[in-house]
């Protein structure tokens, strides 16, 4: 039977590890050629290595820093005359800074929003002039449910991932004509590395957020890479510009 | 096919024009029908011919005959 993603080129950002290692790891797992960037090389080449035997494909690590105008579309070029095509973008490069009202400083906003707004449009502009030159392709934006709903302590980064489902929606409309499909996935509380040392840091705070979760746990990274490969494939055909929560049926 | 007829080809193209109408007076001024859409669908088939990627400062000054050429320039396109 034929995988799910087989074949397609896909390129993920942040896919150094946490959410966007899963990511990577299980569009590979559904056939799919992964390039997976991210700033630093760290331990992606053993990994790539590793994960390409194991589910026989592809899987390349790149260097690539999000705000970087000029390597981005470098990197997407050469990713477009390696295999002729790119079929998927996941955008999932991002800084998270959770910080009260009073606290938040300037530069950490700007930061903020370099890499986690400016970044995915520009992205979403280079890599759709590619994709309309083979007839269309899907972009999944990763945003989250406190971009939907707020959260006390993330003005800046619920305000920033605000803006990506903006964006996701308004270039859905623009790119429909290319065949070109944009999604986000809007992920509830996620349990990830980061996420223990919080809870170390405030776990009472947690758990009283956990206790809002419908289905009664937290999303796992799992959660968050199954939804994106779903919205990524052919499966999802007939879907754009919508925002999909991954977060337990919650009210945080 | 040389590079500059290739870009004729494109104006004549999307423009539905002869090759004798474009010179230093085809611009989005003059020529009737020149929008966004029309430049937009100009730059994508620079990009798709030429296989390059162009910045959107030059995507907007993608304005007339004359600066099509200019931009290849910058492009290492000679015609």
């Amino acid at each position: 039977m034929e995988r799910l993603l087989e074949r397609k080129i896909c390129l993920v950002t942040g896919a150094g590890r946490g959410i966007g290692r899963v990511i990577a790891n299980q569009l590979a797992s559904d056939g799919a050629v992964v390039y997976a960037a991210d700033l630093v090389m760290d331990d992606m080449e053993p990994w790539a290595a590793e994960k390409s035997t194991e589910c026989d494909t592809k899987i390349v690590p790149v260097v690539m820093d999000v705000t970087d105008t000029a390597a981005v579309k470098a990197g997407l070029m050469s990713i477009h005359k390696t295999e002729g095509r790119i079929d998927v973008v996941v955008n999932n490069a991002a800084i998270i800074q959770n910080q009260k009202l009073g606290m938040v400083t300037k530069p950490m906003l700007e930061k903020m929003f370099a890499v986690n707004v400016f970044a995915v449009i520009d992205m979403m502009q280079i890599v759709s002039r590619l994709m309309a030159r083979t007839g269309g392709g899907s972009i999944v934006n990763i945003a989250s449910i406190t971009g939907v709903v707020g959260s006390p302590g993330q003005v800046a980064y619920s305000s920033t991932k605000g803006a990506v489902i903006s964006a996701t929606k308004s270039a859905a409309k623009e790119l429909s004509p290319m065949q070109i499909r944009v999604n986000a996935v809007a992920p509830g509380i996620i349990k990830t590395e980061r996420f223990e040392e919080l809870y170390e840091a405030s776990g009472d705070k947690i758990d009283q957020r956990i206790s809002r979760i419908a289905l009664g746990r937290l999303g796992t990274p799992q959660d968050v890479a199954n939804a994106v490969a779903f919205l990524a494939s052919d499966r999802a055909s007939y879907i754009s510009g919508h925002i999909l929560g991954v977060d337990g049926c919650a009210s945080i | 096919m040389t590079n500059l007829e290739k870009l004729n080809a494109i104006f004549c193209e999307v423009f539905g024009v002869e090759v004798s109408a474009l010179g230093t007076e085809f611009d989005n001024k003059s020529v009737e029908g020149w929008d966004s859409v029309r430049q937009l669908s100009l730059t994508t088939a620079v990009e798709d011919t030429f296989d390059i990627m162009l910045d959107p400062e030059d995507i907007l000054e993608f304005t007339s005959y004359d600066n099509a050429k200019t931009i290849l320039g910058k492009y290492e396109i000679e015609l």
